[in-house]
């Protein structure tokens, strides 16, 4: 048995090992202590990020790059020390693979942007019906106007993806195949360097929206073989204002940029410039440096925990409550039973989400409600919201019984 | 954390009104029509009236909400019944939550407004 495992096994001990790390698990909320189950919206952060922005900002920022002076080569160094980590992090052959955004949204965008003005008429870009809207709007935007499509993969089952479906969808005419690792909603793992082999016999680039999987899976980007992978710091422990994108390097390179403006360049004339460098050349603007410290501190703390067993306690955390959500009348779980990352939803017969998250936060539970930005989703589940609970390195099977009991307790109605 | 002893989530009114609204359903024969969604959650709310000679005569709503806001859409209906369009027109979020007897968080009051709306859409 999960539980059973998880008991004997690693999974108690991290949250027992991290939960004194996480200043914010100490405050209660309505007089109970605080429950949080919503770190796939943002993630709670451990003393050693907040402690490595403040200090940064107690000792060493100026701006990056162009400050000839002590300061800016300390800022500059920490910055670029940043790029190195998540580079290792995630498996990526080089640093200049490694791209510095304001967050998932805006990685995607930047892709999206960049593409969007070569599509042709008739071009198509696949997605699938579990997106984030943020891997959604950035490519309708992309394509209006360009005669181009968006065609999207279906879901089968318990919510996963219609393979055969993808096979069809796939053509010579698809420019851009663009999913997610993790779903938001479902918890569905998408069988990413399958997807990608599959594209890429087509002819499609890859863009995989890993914003729900590089806080919870072990990640090796040689081996997924995406062209484009998008993340966000704040849902890995780290400060929120800062997101990574990661491109194989041929692909980076044939990317013209979409954005302009200070640092991207290496000379300007008032009518042109020319392009600075990878990565640089996609990292317009003074960056978010801070912030680069703070996930840095962020990946050494998930790399101390080791990934495969925060996997493995995430893993034994989600299962455990869906086993013992599913147990309760009344409440309907989504998405895959076993296989699944690190989020649960489920509604209630009676109560509307928004509901439910009033009534779960006057026990001191914090989960999501609504639609999860995730609204074609919530078309395929029949549903306008639902609410999710959501797991970290700091939560425990016993903060999973005390969501259970408390939606045990709701009754029929608010 | 028995069911028992935990205060209540919200005011008897909204309970009263999500378990048994007054003015849930079609309105045959309406003149105007109109719907909305709260972005932040989904949810969507319709409005139908008929105005005869500048009166709202009968107000119905439809749409899936949570508690707040269907209580609230109840009470935009029933406090707009047998008024002139104008009269309609100024009920307020104040005017509801009087009705509803009930505080709402700030995160809460687009459920409470949402519905006011689209009465003004409607009205429109």
């Amino acid at each position: 048995m999960t539980l059973d495992r998880a008991r004997d096994g690693a999974a108690t001990t991290l949250d027992a090992q991290t939960r004194r790390d996480f200043p914010i698990l100490d405050r209660t909320v309505n007089g109970r202590r605080l429950v949080y189950l919503d770190s796939a919206a943002s993630s709670q952060k451990p003393r050693a990020v907040i402690e490595a922005m403040a200090r940064y900002y107690e000792t060493s920022h100026a701006n990056v790059h162009r400050s000839i002076h002590t300061l800016g080569e300390e800022a500059t160094e920490l910055y670029e020390i940043a790029r190195e980590r998540v580079q290792r992090f995630i498996g990526a052959a080089g640093r200049e693979e490694i791209v510095f955004t304001r967050g998932t949204t805006d990685a995607i965008s930047i892709v999206a942007e960049a593409i969007g003005r070569t599509l042709k008429a008739g071009d198509e870009i696949l997605v699938t019906d579990m997106e984030h809207h943020s891997n959604l709007v950035p490519w309708q935007v992309a394509v209006r106007d360009r005669g181009a499509k968006i065609r999207s993969v279906p879901l089968i089952g318990e919510g996963t993806l219609d393979l055969a479906a993808a096979d069809r969808l796939l053509t010579d005419r698809t420019r851009v195949f663009a999913f997610a690792h993790v779903s938001n909603v479902l918890g569905t793992i998408n069988p990413v360097a399958e997807l990608v082999a599959r594209a890429r016999r087509m002819g499609a680039l890859t863009l995989v929206d890993g914003a729900q999987a590089v806080p919870h899976l072990p990640l090796d980007m040689f081996a997924l073989g995406c062209d484009f992978y998008a993340f966000s710091a704040h849902k890995m422990l780290g400060p929120t204002g800062l997101g990574v994108l990661y491109g194989r390097r041929p692909v980076l390179e044939a990317l013209e940029p979409a954005r302009g403006g200070s640092e991207m360049i290496k000379e300007v004339w008032v009518d042109r410039a020319t392009w600075n460098d990878l990565p640089w050349r996609l990292e317009p603007g003074t960056p978010p440096i801070a912030e680069t410290v703070g996930l840095t501190a962020a990946i050494e703390y998930l790399e101390k925990l080791g990934m495969e067993r925060v996997r493995e306690h995430e893993q034994a955390l989600a299962v455990h409550t869906v086993e013992l959500l599913s147990a309760i009348p009344g409440v309907r779980v989504f998405g895959p039973r076993r296989e699944r990352g690190a989020v649960v939803s489920f509604a209630i017969d009676g109560w509307h989400p928004h509901d439910v998250a009033a009534a779960l936060d006057a026990e001191g539970i914090a989960v999501r409600a609504g639609h999860h930005c995730a609204q074609p989703l919530m078309r395929w589940c029949g549903v306008v919201g639902t609410s999710r609970a959501s797991f970290s390195v700091y939560n425990s099977l016993e903060e999973a019984a005390l969501l259970a009991h408390a939606v045990a307790s709701l009754g029929g109605a608010p | 954390m028995s069911g028992l002893t935990r205060p209540a989530l919200y005011s008897d009114a909204i309970r009263e009104r999500w378990r048994r609204p007054r003015f849930r359903g079609e309105l045959p024969g309406a003149t105007a029509t109109a719907e909305d969604v709260n972005p932040l959650c989904g949810d969507r709310v319709r409005m139908q009236l008929k105005v005869d000679d500048g009166r709202v005569s009968a107000a119905r709503f439809a749409g899936d909400s949570c508690a707040i806001c269907t209580a609230s859409a109840d009470v935009v209906a029933e406090l707009i019944e047998g008024r002139s369009r104008v009269e309609a027109a100024a009920v307020g979020a104040g005017d509801v939550l009087s009705v509803l007897q009930a505080d709402v968080r700030p995160t809460r009051m687009r459920c409470v407004t949402l519905p006011i709306s689209v009465l003004a859409k409607a009205l429109a």
